[in-house]
């Protein structure tokens, strides 16, 4: 619970923090505040923003934006956070595998993770996302596929830190197995920075998400920021609102992300944060 | 480690990197040709798009130029041997080969990469290095919050917001494009103009590097000056410009560098979307004609060229890093 107090004593890592509740709030209560589906017309096409009772203006369809900024706000956050969940098992249970075997295994292990972080990960995202054709699922899953590595290469520093420790060698002569060893006592040891890169990670989820939509890989069913903006794009001459609105949703809430996990970070880890910033 | 003569070190170093580059070459056209066959539909109609899928003539023939009724081991030798021929296949959808599609269209990308990466370094270590030379001043803080926000912007919306101000409002920059057509001009108004519609593409791109060059420079002069042969030089009577440029900078410099390798793959995805904004005549425009069109051949293609790109940007900072910092040998990495 000192952390928690701590954290409430960080100033940039609150308002991080309100700010991402504020969002979540938003996305809870969009089919509330807006129950005609952000995909119906609403008014005239091209409305400016704050005339025919449209806080955010309408777009070319005559859809309203802010209803569109709403209903992206469940979006982002849902792939944000389910992505950065996928990332996080993929890379804790290679980085887990690496640091704890070591030797051959770590050897190979680490050249896959150097090669997924060589290539363009955005690249290597447009494609698995044709591939597979784009839905949430798919999405999820390839953002996720792209975003391991660190979170990989973090898992592994803490393994080789924790694992000679006495409390594992204790554990041993327990006769303990090792997944037991792995799940019951290094990983609890681990956990916190892994915690605070798959925070920052669903931060860049969310940037990778809001990029492959607006080249036109999103969800064809869920209205998001991406989206939005690649839509507004081409009319961005008359009609500024339409691209603006949904990119600032996107960089206020990846922000009030970030600042909350640099705060976590700050909370939790004192020694590799002050390093890192 | 040993040390062997410079010479025959950097020999040593640049034959196991194109060793590395072909492995990872073949390593990526492997993954590729995965790739096709877990893909959902039969690997013919995958390759000949939406639009060849209907003409049983087309699926034919492709079943017959890959082999598709061989096994996979044969089937995979012989792609990969088309691949270190350069052969990339045939795209479909614009009835070219795919390998001279992206060699037209690379210039264009690695000019707006290149520009970017380095500009973005340059600035951003100039920048951090004033900030953390003067750490907590309000110079400083400026800087911090400028590159929070940056961090946190996407790219492509930052390029439309420069269209929006530079272009639509002050009209003063072309808002895309990659020169002025239909008109006459001198090489160096040529140039000039191509320069012209470079401004807020290369500036859109390299923001946010800008931003974690500049962020990562800042911690690293912090830390470098707390260090004893800081102090040494200083105890010796070294003034504080000499000091700053002769001890200081090159020891800074070097986790920037690091890390400017490891961005570089995320530098040329994020040229993929400004291209797309700025219509500039690229592998990233390339890729969204390839996408709306679904031209399967060509997206294949473009990420093993740009994952090719990515490994020689990386390659550069490397020779950089040994430009920088003398201890480093191959391998010590």
């Amino acid at each position: 619970m000192d952390a928690v107090r701590a954290f409430l004593r960080h100033p940039s890592g609150m308002v991080g923090l309100v700010v991402l509740l504020v969002v979540v709030v938003i996305a809870l209560i969009a089919p509330i505040v807006f129950p005609v589906s952000p995909w119906e017309m609403v008014s005239a096409p091209f409305t400016p923003p704050g005339e025919d009772g449209l806080l955010l203006g309408g777009d070319t369809l005559g859809r309203d934006v802010a209803a569109g900024v709403a209903y992206g706000a469940r979006v982002s956050l849902v792939i944000g956070i389910a992505s950065a969940m996928a990332a996080m098992v993929i890379g804790v249970t290679i980085g887990a595998i690496s640091g704890y075997f070591g030797g051959k295994v770590d050897l190979v292990l680490m050249r896959v993770t150097e090669l997924f972080q060589t290539i363009p990960a955005f690249v290597l995202a447009i494609l698995l996302v044709a591939t597979f054709n784009p839905s949430l699922l798919t999405i999820i899953l390839t953002i996720g596929a792209v975003s391991w590595p660190p979170l990989a290469r973090l898992t592994r520093a803490e393994f080789l830190r924790l694992r000679n420790r006495e409390f594992v060698e204790a554990a041993l002569c327990q006769g303990e197995g090792t997944l037991q060893i792995v799940l019951g006592h290094i990983l609890p040891n681990a956990i916190s920075p892994i915690l605070v890169v798959t925070s920052l990670t669903v931060a860049t989820a969310i940037l990778l998400e809001s990029a492959l939509s607006f080249m036109g890989l999103g969800d064809p069913n869920l209205m998001s920021w991406g989206f939005m903006i690649g839509a507004g794009r081409t009319v961005i001459r008359n009609a500024w609102w339409m691209s603006v609105f949904p990119g600032l949703a996107i960089l206020i809430t990846v922000l009030a992300i970030n600042l909350f996990g640099e705060g976590l970070s700050d909370v939790l880890n004192p020694r590799v944060s002050r390093r890192r910033s | 480690m040993i040390r062997l003569g410079s010479a025959a070190t950097i020999g040593l170093m640049a034959l196991s990197r194109i060793a590395q580059l072909v492995a990872v070459i073949l390593l990526i056209a492997t993954f590729n040709f995965v790739l096709v066959r877990a893909a959902p539909g039969d690997p013919a109609q995958v390759m000949a798009g939406q639009s060849g899928a209907s003409d049983p003539k087309l699926l034919e023939d492709l079943r017959k130029e890959y082999g598709l009724d061989k096994p996979y081991a044969v089937q995979l030798a012989s792609y990969l041997g088309r691949v270190v021929r350069l052969d990339l296949g045939y795209s479909y959808r614009q009835r070219r080969a795919v390998v001279d599609l992206i060699l037209e269209r690379l210039p264009a990308t690695l000019l707006l990469t290149v520009t970017a990466f380095c500009l973005a370094l340059l600035i951003g270590t100039t920048l951090g290095a004033l900030a953390g030379l003067a750490a907590g001043s309000v110079l400083d803080t400026v800087f911090t919050v400028l590159s929070l926000v940056l961090y946190a912007t996407p790219v492509f919306w930052l390029g439309l917001m420069l269209v929006l101000v530079f272009s639509v409002t002050l009209g003063w920059l072309p808002p895309f494009g990659y020169e002025t057509i239909n008109v006459k001009l001198s090489p160096l108004e040529h140039a000039l103009d191509i320069a012209k519609h470079m401004i807020m593409p290369v500036t859109s791109l390299a923001a946010i590097y800008l931003a974690i060059y500049a962020r990562l420079m800042r911690s690293s002069i912090i830390e470098v000056a707390q260090q004893d042969f800081i102090k040494t030089a200083r105890a010796k009577g070294l003034s504080g410009p000499s000091i700053v440029v002769g001890h200081m900078l090159r020891n800074a410099l070097v986790p920037v560098v690091t890390v400017a390798g490891m961005q570089a793959g995320a530098l040329v995805g994020g040229a993929v979307v400004i291209e797309t904004v700025f219509a500039w005549p690229g592998l990233g425009r390339l890729t969204f004609d390839a996408l709306l069109q679904r031209d399967y051949p060509l997206l294949l293609g473009i990420f093993l060229i740009l994952s090719i790109v990515v490994i020689v940007l990386n390659l550069l900072t490397d020779l950089i890093y040994r430009l920088i910092d003398p201890r480093m040998t191959t391998g010590a990495a």
